[in-house]
């Protein structure tokens, strides 16, 4: 039913005029001020700063294994997604409970026992280290911390979609003579990539900016295993305002960026859901 | 009447084969075990490796019981603050239509695309002891950075999207119909928002709280850069639990590591059972 006259509700102005100052105050302003703070140095200085070998391995570490623990979640977080959905097994409920773990835990508390786990004397560090395998305190430490913050974004972006998937689609396409696999790579597989490419850039942009969960299992080595945001903090430390908020305003920027493509993924993801409903009606026929 | 007679004809076209099946969910089990619930063990383990003596000695001492009270203290202001919010900014985005929505929407998102270590350097930049909106508080004694007030900021900051983001969706499914009825009725727009919206989303809501209150406890980039670190005075939980962890004190920092991993369990507790119980009460996105 359309609504005809939403605007014969009261307190409009006062709620959106709360919501805006309160926004402009605590968000607006001061992400603002980082672009003021950068705009008092010249492009040359600025320049200088980015493509400071430091600056540019930190910025490249930080990408790098955000990219890789975002593809990796992109695997493991459709699969996980793919048998909550699908199968039935013992533990079923606390599994799907326990995927949001990586949101409620504080970040701090994820990366002390993570490195505790994959030091040389951990549970899972003892195993590996014989083997030549180090990961606490090397930038594979740093992509195991960010596995485990980006895996919910994955499964939960996946999950409902796998889960408003019509069966009648693989079902009409069962009948139609392709075998299981031809209908996940045809059939199943074009409907999940909407989702499963928004998931994976909310994997990624959380990953680029993490930082509580990293220092602690990253080693902390300039050019080897310095992120981001931590070069950000230790600039401070020095009271270097400026290198701080170069490398602040450079960050701001792409998570802007990510913030757009994220929205249009999630647009294109939308379009695809109705597109697959209207699709899937004339199949449905036969339901009550 | 179509789903049943293609079940029947194909079966295992449509579904993987039962060692398929097992292998898929041996994986995602495997995975989960590895990366989510490993950790989590290993934070209880470690905590009480030195048994249960130490354990509520690191927990009674003053610093902690410090760390634990500042905590409380700025999710307790944080929480309200951005519920208040929440709910304003859902009544103008979810029942009224007017210009600029989209872009509302998208800039009440933006903290979650900040990294955290950002989300406190825009406070230092503000306030700090050169910073561009030192002037406002020159005059006064009121310290911000390094101080309650920067982390109470910086915590609004982080968690300033949570209630909104749960409650907007929710209040749009809803519409407008039962405000429409009340007003039509003779309520007046308060009594209307506080006898039908409020109620209407009061499980949403608690949702949403209750994320935003595991967050407001559990941050540590964004607090970290704007609490000085003054033992005590100025140090959250997670902090605390960073400093003793640096100091190689591993015992006493799992002993409050394993105080915030219960109080994510807790939350994700909470959330499942509202989940349950109330999924039909909640926005679209998190129905099961």
């Amino acid at each position: 039913m359309p609504f005809t006259s939403r605007s014969a509700l009261p307190g409009f102005h006062l709620a959106l005029g709360y919501a805006l100052v309160y926004l402009s105050l605590i968000v607006l302003i001061p992400l603002a001020g980082v672009f003021f703070k950068a705009a008092e140095l010249s492009l040359a200085e600025i320049w200088a700063i980015l493509s400071s070998e430091r600056v540019l391995g930190a910025l490249k570490l930080s990408f790098g294994t955000a990219l890789i623990a975002a593809a990796l979640n992109a695997v493991f977080g459709t699969l996980v997604a793919w048998v909550l959905v699908r199968y039935d097994f013992p533990g079923k409920r606390l599994f799907d409970a326990m995927i949001d773990l990586p949101f409620a835990l504080p970040t701090a508390v994820a990366g002390i026992s993570l490195t505790a786990l994959y030091a040389g004397n951990g549970w899972i560090g003892q195993w590996l280290e014989p083997l030549g395998i180090k990961i606490a305190f090397t930038p594979v430490g740093i992509i195991i911390a960010l596995l485990f913050i980006g895996l919910p974004f994955v499964v939960r972006t996946v999950e409902p979609v796998l889960r408003d998937t019509e069966k009648e689609l693989e079902e009409a396409s069962a009948s139609l003579g392709a075998n299981r696999w031809q209908t996940i790579r045809l059939v199943l597989f074009p409907s999940l990539l909407p989702s499963l490419l928004t998931g994976f850039a909310l994997a990624f942009a959380r990953g680029v900016g993490e930082y509580g969960s990293v220092i602690f299992i990253a080693g902390n080595l300039p050019y080897v295993s310095e992120i981001a945001p931590l070069l950000i903090v230790i600039r401070l430390e020095e009271f270097d305002y400026a290198g701080a908020t170069v490398v602040a305003a450079a960050m701001l920027v792409i998570a802007f960026v990510m913030l757009l493509v994220i929205n249009g993924l999630q647009a294109w993801s939308n379009r695809h859901k109705v597109r697959n409903q209207s699709l899937a009606l004339p199949v449905q026929g036969g339901k009550p | 009447m179509s789903a049943v007679l293609s079940g029947k004809a194909s079966h295992s076209a449509v579904t993987e084969s039962a060692s398929v099946r097992r292998l898929l969910i041996a994986g995602a089990l495997l995975f989960l075990l590895l990366f989510l619930l490993l950790p989590l063990m290993s934070v209880f383990f470690e905590a009480l490796r030195n048994g249960i003596g130490t354990y509520v000695e690191a927990l009674t001492e003053p610093d902690a019981l410090a760390a634990i009270k500042l905590t409380l203290f700025a999710a307790g202001i944080a929480v309200p603050l951005n519920l208040v919010f929440g709910v304003a900014a859902a009544w103008a985005v979810a029942k009224f239509e007017f210009r600029g929505k989209t872009l509302l929407t998208t800039l009440i998102d933006l903290p979650f695309s900040v990294s955290p270590v950002v989300s406190g350097l825009i406070y230092v930049l503000m306030f700090g002891a050169s910073g561009w909106a030192a002037g406002l508080i020159a005059d006064t004694n009121i310290q911000i950075i390094f101080a309650l007030p920067g982390i109470v900021l910086a915590t609004i900051f982080v968690t300033f999207p949570f209630v909104a983001r749960e409650l907007i969706p929710l209040m749009q499914e809803q519409g407008t119909d039962d405000e429409q009825a009340a007003l039509s009725l003779g309520a007046n727009g308060w009594q209307t928002f506080w006898h039908v919206t409020l109620p209407n989303v009061r499980w949403g809501l608690l949702y949403g709280v209750l994320l935003c209150n595991a967050r407001a406890m559990g941050e540590f980039g964004a607090v970290s850069v704007v609490s000085g670190h003054i033992r005590g005075e100025t140090n959250t939980m997670p902090l605390h639990v960073e400093i003793l962890y640096n100091e190689y004190n591993f015992a006493a920092a799992f002993a409050m590591a394993s105080v915030l991993a219960s109080l994510a369990l807790l939350t994700l507790g909470l959330k499942s059972l509202l989940e349950t119980r109330h999924g039909e009460a909640l926005s679209q996105s998190h129905k099961h």
